[in-house]
């Protein structure tokens, strides 16, 4: 068998065949409904992508601040009553107008 | 008034969507006519053409203008067979021992008298689909391109993205590919 010849044949066969060039039916709207769906689904990622950055950040900052309270040492006071501690506080400028004059 | 391809394209460059549509209803003969030499099943060339405009559409941005957009889709589509073709590397191993009469017949006849095997024959175009299938995606993109639809060397580097040199080299390692499985079934055949 000669196969350059065979080879030759079946290219010119295949080059006779007639290209079909058929369409679905209402194939662009398929692709247009499908593009719309697509661009609004893109903006609403654009929102997510927003928040879940602002969330990220959030989350950040909580951590942060835990840590700087967890770590940070505690002032050290000797009263342990909170009320009187917030007396004093309170009436602080009253006692020292007191005790100017 | 028609709108033209400039214009609908700036229009969806700037939102609207509803502008690819023209695009879409002139173009799509040509992708799935394109579609059509690489893959059989209606579904798979549905597949093909959706994945052309839906890649057209998100990169529309990049289409300059300079050539016409029929040339920027089409080297698009020739891309996106060719990732189907890598993607659905099916039959290539089987045997020939499946061929249809019609298919035999043809080959019996080639055998006795290639002038009386004509190429308008059926069951040649069923033929060459067999070989054209069992070929690797390059091989198949190549023979396509180069031997069936006549194209130019030139023209095939721009459409695959592939240099000069690189489609030449590609071109010689596809007709050995294709020689070398029309000796697999003549010796499947005839010995």
């Amino acid at each position: 068998m000669n196969l350059e010849q065979l080879q030759q044949k079946l290219i010119a066969a295949a080059k006779t065949e007639v290209l079909d060039d058929r369409v679905p039916y209402a194939f662009e709207k398929r692709i247009t409904a499908l593009l719309s769906s697509r661009v609004a689904a893109q903006k609403l990622d654009v929102w997510v992508h927003g928040l879940w950055r602002a969330a990220i950040s959030c989350v950040a900052i909580t951590i942060v601040c835990g840590a700087f309270a967890a770590f940070t040492p505690a002032t050290n006071s000797n009263s342990t009553d909170l009320s009187q501690d917030f007396e004093n506080t309170l009436l602080a400028s009253v006692d020292q107008a007191d005790q100017a004059q | 008034m028609e709108r033209t391809e400039a214009e609908l394209i700036a229009a969806v460059l700037k939102g609207d969507a509803a502008s690819f549509e023209p695009l879409v209803q002139k173009y799509s003969p040509r992708v799935f006519a394109t579609a059509r030499r690489y893959a059989r099943r209606d579904s798979e060339v549905e597949d093909i053409a959706q994945e052309v405009w839906l890649k057209a559409f998100e990169k529309l941005g990049s289409f300059r203008g300079e050539a016409p957009f029929e040339h920027w889709l089409m080297r698009m589509t020739v891309r996106t067979c060719y990732d189907f073709l890598r993607g659905h590397q099916r039959n290539r191993e089987s045997s020939f021992s499946d061929l249809s009469e019609p298919e035999n017949d043809w080959l019996e006849r080639f055998v006795a008298a290639p002038e009386s095997a004509s190429e308008h024959a059926d069951a040649a175009k069923l033929l060459i689909n067999r070989i054209l299938e069992k070929l690797s995606p390059q091989a198949r993109l190549v023979i396509t391109l180069l031997e069936i639809e006549d194209r130019s060397v030139k023209e095939i580097a721009k459409l695959t993205g592939w240099s000069v040199p690189l489609v030449k080299v590609r071109a010689f390692r596809a007709r050995a590919e294709m020689k070398k499985i029309l000796a697999k079934m003549a010796k499947e055949k005839y010995l």
